[in-house]
């Protein structure tokens, strides 16, 4: 690997994207202005559980601005009032029968201007017939409860799916003569990632041409284009998707949404392009939330600390409509993973999912399909067993990770993780924590009554979606194609069907292709995010891009530096197999004078002196199916001070090693890795998506969905150490969501630590200064 | 209505609804969408741009609340085609991930290095506490503001 400060290939380098956005001149999708454009508002439920008994559109559709103003039961006539979600559900675009959360879509208008389509929305009278709202997950399956899928036949409760991992048995038979067992219930609440850009579309219909263009806030464009055309009914030869410049994904903008199909066919309807931007409270209450888990674990062992087995039953509010963004095989994700990073013989667990009137969504932000919820639950539980055997909970922790001889290691709910050295990688950030002494500190500290705390995670991820053959999305495999062009001037342009909405993959795929070519990133273009541009593939979630994509970019470059070594050996009149590769360029073995360049090589390429039979023009264009799951991973310290008087959590140091193979370009790997902490830190001590017992959402505004800044969060101390996987061909494991996954279970274990003292044994997110209070007093408000 | 101004150094006007938000009036009438509109309850910042020098929210003033006054948004930020030290450091530090906070992170920096060229650590948190950025945890940013105070400084 080339060193840090190799203006070719692998290392750090500023990133290419930077100057537009530093000048305002970022694309993003709400920027767009294209002639002729209307602009699109959605009329949305203010109940969480009403019939609709009448909606009257007269008064809008008489306003001066508005051109359009449709309802559910218009695009039923179309047989769009409801649409397939990205699982096995479907979903209303448009209520018809009853709305099922609140700010669920009930109907749209298309105006002039903005301000106007949303004037026009106050004019839509809707009459309501309220209903019992299914607020608590724990009540959903109650024999009376309300059900809320009473459009799907039979339906007759409000249970969205059952699904189990591991041995039942086999778990109960060794739970039943371990000699110690941990229980404890923790519930991790409904958040929404909340990027900074909601959710967007611009769609452009060309009724004479019958193509149909669509600029979204997609991470997925490809997936985006095949669905739009399933749906729409346009041809898919005849879609185009676009994504541009995107304000953050974090796994919100993976499905579509009820907005991109009302703006799509608006502009079928008025033959015109049709702008739909949603403000902030619609991307909150409406947009895709994550977690909602409520889990019962339970871990077994030796009185030494031996973990034996774990096991957990989960349930899992889905909302109104089963949209989870999840292979097809795996309702849950990968919650299966709940082993952790631990060498354990058995474990079951069991999840139950309900619908709920609430949003629909389920899996995004950062979780890596659910392995977000699976860490925290062992990483919690491993907290909870070492305070029962009365041990550090490092120590216990070393007694149980995995050996480095022991990968590739099977877990006993059939995972396979590719490779890694965990106690070298937790002893890193022991020792850039100085641990020993901060664990001295607290001793004296609690002499004098302050509550200071160190909690601990180790967290295994597993990334890089498919193989194809297990991983789909509604048919799609998970595999990414990539293509790449050099030209008879010897740049080279990467078309590659992965998405960046923040990565720096403009950087880090030249880098790649540099890397391989030998030639400078700054003469690699990459293209992304549209789809009449690059080749087909699931575009950027589940930290599967540079896993994925990545691999793909490396692996097409190589084709296009075989084919180079053949026109080299004709420029050079030998044979290929006598020709070594020097970054940049061959030259005959034993002959170093004897030399062409890659640029010299494309020159040959497309001039005229090609050989008889060569076809010409250096590019390639190939799939990439992964073999299996990349298994990033990391040790976190967390350090956390909480004031006897107000309750009021800080964090005080974050010390994060993370292993996530090679890293190409080492700065956007810390980037991706500071932005998880930050996500961490705000799980844990502030972001919720609370309900009231009607369903009215408490979180609609950043006054009341709160969101860390600066001054919550500490100046990050990372480490890494590097275990190359073994079957990617970079030796890259992907990075983006490691540290959202790994963080909040070390930010809840040191405050519970530092309120062990008092006799704290668990605290639920997210750790509000009143909730902390609560478990110091047992009383309610703090006094302020 | 109609409302004059100077935005970026350029006398620019308008017929406007008196309810027209100065993010929509920069972005959607002068096309200026560096600017961006990111909560509406000014929690997030991304709108901020400098009214009078001052940073303002854009997204909670009316565009004719700056009417006969001074506007600068991001894309004045850089001087004579050179990208101006905020804007260098946000590249040298990484403090630019998707971009879309990145303007009004800009335009609280530069307004804070004019007040207090040497801000410590905790002043430059401060300083931009009222601008939510999702991507990046800070700390680069707080560099990258840091990195643009030495460079202010230098001979």
């Amino acid at each position: 690997m080339a060193s840090d400060r190799d203006p070719v290939g692998h290392g750090r380098m500023l990133r290419k994207e930077d100057p537009r956005f530093l000048q305002g001149k970022g694309r993003f999708v709400d920027d767009m202005q294209v002639p002729d454009m209307l602009h699109l508002a959605i009329l949305r439920a203010p109940l969480a559980h009403a019939r609709i008994v009448n909606i009257d559109i007269s008064a809008a559709q008489a306003h001066p601005s508005v051109q359009l103003v449709v309802t559910g039961t218009m695009l039923a006539g179309r047989g769009l009032a409801w649409m397939p979600t990205l699982t096995d559900d479907v979903q209303a675009v448009l209520a018809t029968d009853k709305v099922r959360f609140q700010g669920q879509e009930v109907a749209f208008v298309v105006a002039r201007d903005r301000y106007a389509a949303r004037d026009a929305l106050e004019l839509i009278d809707v009459e309501y017939d309220p209903l019992p709202a299914v607020v608590s997950i724990r009540t959903a399956l109650d024999p009376d409860a309300p059900v809320v899928r009473d459009d799907l036949p039979g339906r007759v409760d409000n249970r969205c799916f059952d699904w189990e991992a591991g041995d039942a048995a086999a778990a109960d038979a060794v739970f039943a003569r371990a000699e110690v067992v941990v229980a404890q219930e923790m519930v991790y609440p409904r958040v929404h990632p909340a990027p900074l850009e909601t959710c967007a579309a611009v769609a452009d219909y060309d009724p004479t041409e019958q193509t149909l263009t669509v600029w979204v806030t997609s991470q997925a464009p490809h997936a985006h284009r095949t669905l739009y055309a399933q749906l729409i009914g346009v041809p898919e030869h005849k879609v185009r998707v676009i994504s541009p410049d995107i304000g953050g994904g974090f796994g919100n903008k993976v499905p579509i949404y009820p907005g991109y199909v009302c703006a799509i066919v608006a502009s079928q309807l008025v033959g015109r392009p049709v702008k739909w931007s949603e403000d902030r409270y619609e991307n909150l209450v409406s947009t895709a939330f994550a977690r909602d888990y409520v889990m019962h674990g339970e871990i077994a062992a030796t009185r030494q600390g031996r973990i034996l087995g774990v096991r957990a039953t989960v349930l899992a509010d889905h909302g109104a409509f089963n949209a989870v963004a999840v292979p097809t095989k795996f309702p849950a994700g990968f919650f299966g993973v709940f082993t952790g990073s631990y060498d354990i013989e058995v474990a079951h667990c069991r999840v139950s999912a309900v619908y709920t009137n609430k949003a629909p969504g389920g899996v995004a932000y950062a979780c890596s399909f659910r392995i977000t919820e699976a860490v925290y639950l062992i990483e919690r539980l491993v907290d909870c067993l070492a305070a029962e055997l009365s041990l550090d909970p490092v120590v216990l922790r070393q007694r149980n990770l995995l050996r480095p001889e022991q990968f590739p290691h099977g877990t006993p709910t059939g995972w396979v993780y590719d490779s890694g050295d965990y106690p070298a990688t937790l002893a890193e950030a022991l020792r850039i924590a100085g641990y020993e002494e901060l664990r001295r500190e607290q001793a004296r500290r609690r002499e004098h009554g302050e509550l200071m705390g160190i909690g601990v995670s180790f967290f295994t991820e597993a990334v890089g979606a498919g193989p194809r053959r297990h991983m789909d999305i509604k048919g799609l495999a998970m595999a990414d194609g990539s293509e790449l062009v050099v030209h008879p001037t010897g740049t080279a342009e990467l078309r590659v069907s992965c998405q960046s909405q923040g990565q720096g993959h403009e950087t880090t795929f030249a880098q790649i292709v540099a890397e391989q070519l030998g030639i400078a990133p700054a003469q690699v273009q990459v293209v992304h995010g549209d789809t009449d541009r690059t080749p087909y593939g699931l575009g950027t979630y589940g930290s599967r891009s540079t896993a994925v994509s990545g691999a793909a970019a490396a692996l097409v470059s190589r084709q296009v530096r075989e084919q180079a070594r053949v026109l080299a050996a004709a420029m050079l009149e030998v044979s290929p197999t006598d020709l070594s590769w020097v970054k940049g360029s061959f030259h005959v073995t034993g002959d170093s004078a004897a030399v062409v360049t890659i640029g010299q090589i494309a020159a040959f390429a497309y001039g005229p002196g090609l050989p008889e039979g060569m076809e010409g023009g250096l590019r390639a264009q190939l799939t990439y199916d992964p073999p299996q799951l990349t298994n990033p991973y990391g040790a976190y310290i967390c350090v956390v001070d909480v004031d006897p008087q107000t309750a009021v959590v800080t964090v005080r140091r974050f010390i994060a090693v993370d292993d996530c193979g090679v890293r190409i370009n080492p700065m956007i790997v810390e980037g991706q890795i500071h932005g998880g902490l930050t996500d961490g830190i705000g799980m844990a001590l502030m972001q919720m998506i609370a309900f009231d017992e009607l369903g009215n959402c408490l979180g609609g505004s950043f006054m009341d969905y709160l969101l860390p800044t600066a001054l919550e969060v500490p100046d990050w101390e990372t480490g890494y150490t590097i275990t190359p996987s073994p079957h990617h061909p970079l030796g890259a494991k992907g990075v983006g969501e490691s540290a959202t996954v790994g963080s909040p279970a070390a930010v809840v274990n040191a405050v519970v630590d530092a309120l062990r003292p008092i006799g704290v044994r668990h605290l639920d997110m997210p750790m509000t200064p009143s909730r902390v209070w609560e478990a110091m007093t047992g009383q309610g408000q703090p006094p302020f | 209505m109609r409302v004059r101004m100077t935005v970026n150094g350029e006398q620019v006007s308008g017929d406007v609804e008196a309810r027209l938000l100065l993010v929509h009036f920069l972005r959607d009438h002068l096309r200026l969408t560096g600017t961006h509109w990111g909560c509406d309850t000014s929690n997030c910042g991304a709108c901020a741009v400098w009214l009078d020098g001052e940073p303002v929210k854009s997204c909670t003033v009316l565009t004719v609340m700056a009417d006969g006054h001074d506007v600068r948004t991001v894309e004045g930020l850089a001087r004579g085609g050179e990208l101006d030290p905020v804007q260098q450091g946000f590249m040298a530090c990484h403090g630019v991930q998707c971009g879309f906070c990145t303007p009004g992170m800009l335009m609280t920096a530069r307004a804070l290095l004019d007040r207090n060229p040497n801000p410590s650590e905790h002043e430059i948190r401060e300083a931009i506490s009222g601008q939510v950025c999702r991507c990046t945890g800070y700390a680069s940013i707080v560099r990258a503001i840091q990195w643009a105070a030495d460079a202010g400084r230098a001979p």
